[in-house]
């Protein structure tokens, strides 16, 4: 249903090739811990080289997920296949895919050159080549001065970048992140979003990565899937997740949206004209492009559109062919780069408009009280089942 | 009671604080080990009590100082039986040591490994044990170990021994060794069970995920991050163990030589007050560097 | 940590050897025999020769007195000690100080015993009650320290800020705030510094004088003498004494570590 969303970041899109083999296949997977099942009957295909996001709120099943991959938990149900290979009963420890913990895990006895070269050890390489990755590594990840450091003599990102580069040294098939940035603040991990993009792309690895940070995974991404109770909600690039979110629950979690509630009605309504599906929002005539919409009429729908995408105006707009609601504004909140305002429809309902701050705060000429015409076009919003 | 500056009003309450249990511990602590290097340096003498004092007013330091003598300690050196005490002390304690460690490490891992709801019952399991009395938990051995005891009646039972065999240990090094085992072993399994337990689980899923199998992880990570546990329970039972006197007196025989036993018979048995003085200021100084790496290591741990 | 197969096993073994020989003795206390090894059938008749041995009943009641007062004493020297380690960030000597704490806890006894028998001797206190009291006074206050003073590690500070910050002075703060939240702690301390003293045999050994002596010492001269299953029948009395003991404060505890955490969610949730 989704239209195409133009060129696809770095061209890199193997779920679409329609013979593409996946890398990673979780079949039929279902985890239950006594009568609480974390995992649902879950299918997904990752492919090789790919960034992948598992976004959703704690408790959604992610971090299972990825653990079953890891080999810390056994699936109840189903399988795993890395490449093309069941590796359910594997233990973690022959298992090709190395996982940075959330907690770093460093090991704190151990210098941060022993904890790179930690996992090199165990496949007990000759001394020569040992070092020589873990200077590779340390070099990759900028720590070559604090090699002889322990971790507790670091800060939170050298300690993050330890694990980094101590999961990577084995040059996994998969490195499994979990929640890999969390713990530290907001500059830092907008740096390192960047530099792990970077890292994956150099290596050429494949990653997957967990967060409940939609903002980390938009940005680092080749794919997200959106999980919600043990289930996968939608699978799709970040662009994609975020324009056309195939239901409720995605709309709502990723991003700041207006959702009014409405019913379908046959003809073109309001303003609508040829190619536009007409729905009522309790009142408010909202028309829709015909493709968008795939409810007949009478059927109750939710129509839903994101702030940035409502145009906000003194002057009644004068072109037919898009949708307007006139209002209030109720409040302001100002954002330094964007602006929201909250208009009050005459029946109390609010909706907001966002709008780029590209003139100076002084000069703007809409403020709290005034009346005013909010307006966006017909292929703008979306339309969601209830 | 918070910092000076937070409390300007606390007043000498403040200083009583630290003042009383100082005092306390300088008056019943310190001084009585002074007063004990003191004896250990004067002559017996038959009157009760039975050593002449050495020190008698402040004025007397020349006096003191004259009267001074190692013949304690000469006479300790001449005589074998002491050397060879202080000797099989530490054997003995070294060995009931490692064997604490061996015992005791497997019982501290299996309880930190339990399931977090368990776990204060295990740790109470451990310690009720350590309110009964030392002397009872001793004494309830004697019946276990003694030729025509338990242990003997269960093993003919089985068919281990002959109907007319029985057990020797009683009265044996044996018998000191698994008595000490038994006393001392909460003592053992606490601390290593501390340092255990508050061990990151993750890192061991890291070194698994790193490529590492479960027994050398072992080895590698969980065992160097539970030293300082290992540390604190071999310095808390080595330095007992060695001045130990009801163990080797109740189970131990003849050949049992503890230094804590030999002072004992110094002291109630030959009443030589000094002599006695001069082993006890010898076991301390052989235990003054496991009882510094035990003060250090408490203050790691706050 | 995951759990091995083994645990079960090895934790069982080790349980088993702890309580086994306690079992065993506490058994054969009701045994009719006078043999130790040989079950002669069921019994109380050590508990009743126990009950009319006077000399017996003369050190158990010494032993109650001693262990009272030391334990409340050095209960209370011990929880200043620990004050003093906590909350004062540094005063002269602070490390000796420290160190004097903690040295008792594996001095061997007989040298604090005889020690401490020299100085008793050397300041011409006759020996007695009240100098085997003051000895164990002085080890068990070491305990007690330290079991509070792991209490006060942990203890919230912005509760008594609070209370200062709401006009309580230092001293009255002491009382109404930090000793009510830190008192599970204190009560442990006692109940420890009790049944140390009512197991010591050593160091009462050597502090003791006449008509001071206490239960160890009398059960130890006893021993000495052999197994008999009156010293059985007193050995049971005192195990479960402090079984009970031992039961009912950790479950007091555990209902007042219970509240105490609700108090101070609900005074943490207050200030937020």
């Amino acid at each position: 249903m989704a239209k195409s969303l133009g060129p696809v970041k770095r061209k890199f899109a193997p779920w679409t090739e329609p013979g593409a083999v996946p890398f990673i296949r979780f079949e039929n997977i279902t985890k239950r811990y006594g009568d609480f099942t974390a995992v649902s009957n879950l299918n997904l295909d990752i492919y090789e080289r790919e960034f992948f996001s598992l976004l959703g709120p704690s408790g959604c099943g992610k971090t299972t997920l990825m653990r079953m991959l890891a080999g810390f938990e056994e699936p109840t149900e189903g399988r795993i296949l890395l490449q093309g290979k069941d590796i359910s009963g594997v233990p973690p420890y022959r298992r090709p895919t190395n996982m940075m913990f959330q907690s770093y895990a460093l090991f704190p006895h151990m210098t941060v050159e022993k904890n790179v070269a930690f996992g090199l050890e165990q496949d007990n390489l000759p001394k020569g080549e040992i070092q020589t990755r873990v200077e590779e590594m340390l070099r990759l990840v900028k720590l070559e001065e604090f090699a002889k450091r322990k971790p507790g003599q670091l800060s939170g990102g050298q300690r993050q970048r330890v694990a980094l580069a101590r999961s990577l040294a084995k040059r996994p098939k998969v490195l499994l992140l979990d929640e890999p940035l969390g713990a530290l603040d907001r500059k830092l991990r907008e740096e390192t979003q960047f530099e792990l993009m970077d890292i994956q792309h150099t290596l050429g690895l494949t990653f997957l990565i967990v967060t409940h940070d939609q903002e980390e995974a938009m940005t680092v991404s080749d794919r997200i899937a959106v999980m919600d109770k043990g289930v996968i909600v939608q699978v799709a690039t970040p662009a994609e997740i975020y324009e056309a979110p195939n239901c409720r629950y995605v709309a709502d979690f990723i991003g700041d949206i207006n959702i009014m509630e409405g019913t379908v009605v046959s003809a073109s309504a309001g303003r609508g004209e040829a190619g536009t599906v007409g729905i009522d929002c309790d009142g408010l005539p909202v028309a829709v492009e015909q493709q968008q919409c795939t409810a007949a009429a009478g059927d109750k729908v939710a129509f839903a559109i994101r702030p940035e995408k409502v145009r906000i105006s003194l002057d009644q707009p004068v072109d037919t062919s898009v949708n307007a609601a006139y209002g209030e504004v109720w409040d302001i909140g100002y954002l330094g780069d964007f602006s929201v305002f909250l208009v009050k429809l005459p029946d109390d309902r609010i909706i907001r408009a966002a709008q780029a701050n590209v003139s100076r705060l002084v000069d703007r000429p809409i403020t709290f009280g005034d009346m005013v015409w909010l307006r966006w076009p017909h292929d703008a919003g979306l339309v969601l089942a209830r | 009671m918070a910092e000076v500056t937070a409390s300007p009003h606390a007043g000498p309450a403040r200083w009583l604080v630290v003042a009383v249990p100082y005092v306390w511990l300088l008056l019943f602590f310190v001084a009585p080990f002074l007063i004990i290097l003191k004896i250990s340096l004067s002559d017996t003498a038959i009157a009760m009590p039975p050593y002449t004092p050495v020190f008698e007013g402040f004025g007397a330091i020349g006096d003191f100082i004259s009267q001074l003598d190692f013949e304690n300690y000469a006479f300790l050196a001449e005589d074998p039986l002491y050397l060879r005490s202080y000797l099989s002390s530490l054997r003995i304690a070294a060995i009931s040591t490692c064997l604490l460690l061996f015992i005791g490490y497997p019982i501290a891992l299996a309880m930190a490994r339990a399931p977090t709801s368990i776990r204060p019952t295990l740790v109470m399991m451990v310690i009720l044990p350590f309110w009964t009395s030392f002397l009872i938990r001793v004494y309830a051995w004697i019946g276990i170990l003694k030729p025509e005891g338990l242990l003997t009646l269960l093993l003919q039972a089985i068919g281990i021994l002959g109907p007319t065999e029985q057990v020797q240990i009683f009265r044996t090094d044996t018998a000191v060794f698994i008595g000490i085992v038994y006393s001392y072993l909460p003592f053992m399994v606490l601390p290593l069970y501390a340092a255990l337990e508050k061990m990151d689980a993750t890192l061991l899923e890291a070194a698994s995920d790193l490529g590492c199998p479960p027994w050398k992880a072992f080895w590698k990570i969980t065992f160097p991050l539970s030293l300082p546990g290992v540390v604190a329970g071999a310095m808390i039972c080595f330095i007992p163990i060695t001045g130990e006197f009801v163990i080797p007196d109740l189970l131990g025989g003849a050949e049992t030589l503890m230094i804590g036993k030999t002072l004992w018979t110094e002291f109630f048995g030959n009443r030589d007050w000094p002599l006695a003085s001069a082993v006890a200021v010898l076991l301390l100084l052989v235990l003054v560097i496991p009882i510094m790496i035990f003060q250090n290591q408490q203050q790691k741990v706050r | 940590m995951k759990p091995s197969r083994f645990d079960p096993v090895v934790l069982t073994l080790g349980f088993a050897f702890l309580y086994i020989p306690i079992i065993i003795l506490v058994i054969y206390s009701f045994n009719a025999s006078r043999l130790v090894t040989v079950w002669g059938g069921f019994s109380l008749q050590w508990y009743s020769a126990m009950w009319s041995n006077q000399g017996l009943m003369d050190a158990a009641w010494v032993t109650a007195r001693v262990g009272v007062i030391s334990a409340t004493i050095g209960t209370i020297l011990g929880t200043l000690a620990a004050l003093a380690l906590v909350r004062y960030a540094r005063f002269p000597g602070k490390m000796a100080f420290s160190g004097m704490i903690y040295a008792p806890l594996v001095m061997p006894e007989v040298i604090t015993g005889l020690s401490l028998l020299l100085l008793f001797v050397a300041i011409g206190i006759d020996r007695g009650f009240w100098t085997v009291t003051i000895a164990h006074t002085t080890f068990t206050m070491c305990y007690v320290a330290i079991v509070v003073q792991s209490r006060l590690l942990t203890f919230d500070r912005s509760l008594e800020e609070a209370a200062l910050d709401l006009g309580s002075p230092p001293v009255r703060t002491f009382f109404k705030i930090t000793l009510p939240l830190i008192f599970p702690a204190v009560a442990a301390g006692w109940m420890l510094a009790f049944t140390l003293s009512l197991d010591d045999l050593v160091i009462a050994s050597f502090t003791t004088g006449p008509g001071a002596t206490t239960l160890p010492i009398k059960i130890y001269s006893q021993v000495r003498l052999g197994v008999t299953p009156e010293i059985n029948a007193i050995c049971t009395i005192l195990i479960g004494l402090v079984t009970i003991g031992v039961i009912a404060t950790s479950f007091t505890s555990k209902r007042t570590e219970l509240r105490r955490i609700r108090d101070e969610h609900v005074a943490q949730r207050g200030a937020a």
